[in-house]
């Protein structure tokens, strides 16, 4: 076995490199992130095909007989839902669930002896969420465009309009799955407490039904919570201005998504950067 | 403060840390010289784990002062955390990436990291380097944790149980790879539950009981020298006799002298025993344990009939 010398220049005039940057050691984090998810092919199929699975079976149950929605057809209309739910998916519940469970492994506590930054740790989980959000986004889009009809926007507004919700959403979502992450006792019960909370996020907030159907009261609890505004915003991406009408309020109210996304996404850092532990409970 | 703390390694006074009720850590105070290497030894939930992970950074302590490369490791910063390397107890994590990508991704958390092929190689994981952690035995698994952990050339490097559940073959080869990291200059401070470990691999062993220090120093003077002594036996009518003494041979030849003197040629069941660091040990944490329970019997030396030890020992040889 060969000797391991340690640099005895300690006290010499030899100066220490200094530390690695926060924003690099993020981008190392977020390629290593991407490729470990990518190898839990199991979870990578799932999150990634059931927006367009969901999407399929709405648009086929509904839309057998040339049934519309106002003046869209199903798939048309569910798609905004469905693009919604899917970067919840990949942020809040693959967050929640996998930070979990690498503290329940001890993947956190060895993180934590070594000098990389909290900061860094969360760049590299978002920039991995980002991406796979944005693939599976891709994805769904496409489908729906080219098995379903859907007809896609062709003006750049729509896209900006797109694209702020997505990155705001994405972002959101992000930030109160890692703050979310420290609710569950273990990681085996991650999966368990994490999916019912979305799946009754995505009943109340219109993605599975039309959203002005709702009984009012669903749509005002909806209404606090990130997925109701994500898939409004969606909504005036994805469907022609008439179907405006169709919205509870008359109005897309970009403005107003704005703000309770921006406030879910700060709420998530300020409870999500006090209350992280890099420990198990039972562990200290 | 008593005196001056802090220009060691790891300098440790009047540790305390408590669980609701329970002292886990009842005032310990040990330290670890730069380029030393301690082994803390005890037997499980003596607090050793409790005391080296308040030394890492991963607890705060109740009470008493404690300096890690002369910090705080309660304040410790990511420069700090660049000098120290930590191999924690044996953890279930890394699973889906490989070798190679993982002493690499922990190679740039540091200003200064080794070369990774070189640790590879040194950490003899060289033809697994493309095994996702997953699939390697226990043995190489260690290997890689103690990759990690010394990957940035930490100046102080702690081994939290770095053998348990290892075979005898795979525990020689670890050893090794320490005494590689010792003779490269790195102070170690390692938790080990065997003596044997502890006689392998360190310059002082420091014996931890139920929250306390019960004994220290060089492994072969552990215990004082009275729990060192040899123990002759002979038989006398059937029964056994037993006197520790530092001089065997004169006892031998005295017995022989007396047992001649009755006709006899041969001492009836002569035996002559040293006590391994083992029964040493065991006789620490016994007499610990003993006094900590309130239920001495009158017999200060457990060592000293630490029968069933002295025999193995025999049987051994």
């Amino acid at each position: 076995m060969t000797a391991l010398p340690v640099p005895t220049d300690r006290g010499s005039a030899v100066v220490t490199p200094p530390l690695p940057g926060v924003l690099r050691l993020g981008l190392v984090r977020a390629g290593y992130e991407l490729r470990a998810y990518a190898r839990e092919r199991d979870a990578v199929a799932f999150i990634f095909l059931y927006p367009v699975v969901m999407l399929g079976i709405f648009a086929t149950v509904f839309g057998r007989d040339g049934g519309t929605v106002g003046p869209v057809s199903f798939a048309q209309y569910f798609l905004p839902g469905m693009v919604a739910t899917g970067v919840m998916l990949s942020s809040f519940q693959n967050l929640a669930t996998f930070v979990a469970v690498e503290r329940d492994e001890g993947a956190l506590k060895r993180l934590r002896g070594t000098p990389l930054p909290a900061a860094s740790y969360f760049l590299g989980k978002v920039g991995q969420v980002l991406v796979t959000a944005l693939l599976q986004t891709a994805l769904l889009i496409g489908a729906a465009a080219l098995l379903w009809d859907v007809p896609l926007p062709s003006d750049a507004g729509r896209w900006l309009t797109f694209a702020w919700v997505f990155v705001l959403g994405t972002a959101t979502g992000s930030v109160c799955g890692v703050a979310f992450s420290s609710v569950p006792r273990s990681g085996r019960s991650a999966s368990a407490v994490v999916v019912p909370i979305v799946l009754v996020l995505q009943f109340i907030s219109g993605v599975f039904f039309q959203y002005d159907q709702l009984p009012s009261w669903m749509q005002n609890l909806a209404s606090v919570f990130p997925l109701k505004w994500m898939a409004q915003g969606m909504r005036s991406v994805f469907l022609p201005d008439g179907a405006r009408s169709m919205e509870p309020s008359g109005s897309w109210q970009h403005g107003l998504t704005a703000g309770v996304l921006a406030a879910w996404l700060v709420a998530g850092l300020v409870l999500g950067g006090r209350r992280f532990r890099w420990l198990r409970r039972d562990d200290g | 403060m008593a005196r001056d703390i802090g220009s060691r390694a790891v300098d440790v006074v009047g540790l305390h840390k408590s669980y609701g009720d329970k002292h886990a850590v009842d005032g310990v105070s040990l330290h670890v010289d730069t380029g030393e290497v301690v082994a803390v030894l005890g037997p499980n939930g003596a607090g050793k784990t409790t005391t080296v992970e308040i030394l890492e950074g991963y607890r705060h302590r109740d009470a008493g002062e404690v300096r890690v490369l002369g910090t705080d490791p309660q304040t410790a910063d990511r420069a700090w955390r660049s000098r120290v390397g930590i191999v924690l107890q044996s953890v279930n994590d890394l699973a889906e990436a490989t070798v190679e990508e993982l002493v690499r991704q922990f190679a740039a958390y540091y200003p200064r990291p080794r070369d990774v092929d070189e640790l590879i190689a040194a950490v003899g994981l060289e033809d697994r380097r493309r095994t996702r952690a997953r699939q390697l035995s226990g043995g190489q698994r260690r290997r890689l944790d103690v990759a990690l952990g010394v990957v940035g050339r930490p100046e102080l490097l702690f081994l939290d149980e770095p053998t348990t559940g290892f075979d005898p073959e795979a525990r020689r080869a670890f050893w090794d790879l320490v005494k590689g990291l010792r003779d490269g200059g790195t102070t170690i401070l390692l938790t080990t539950h065997y003596m044997d470990e502890a006689e392998q691999l360190a310059d002082r062993v420091v014996v931890v009981s139920a929250g306390h220090v019960v004994a220290e120093g060089a492994p072969h003077t552990l215990g004082g020298r009275q729990a060192h002594r040899a123990r002759v036996r002979w038989l006398r009518d059937g029964e056994l006799q037993e006197v520790a003494t530092d001089t065997p041979t004169r006892t031998v030849a005295e017995l022989t002298t007396r047992f001649a003197a009755e006709g006899l040629d041969e001492v009836p069941g002569l035996q002559v025993v040293r006590p391994t660091l083992e029964d040493v040990y065991l006789g620490l944490v016994g007499a610990a344990d003993a006094a900590g329970a309130g239920a001495g019997t009158g017999d200060a030396s457990p060592v000293l009939v630490g029968r069933a030890g002295a025999e193995r020992t025999g049987a051994r040889r």
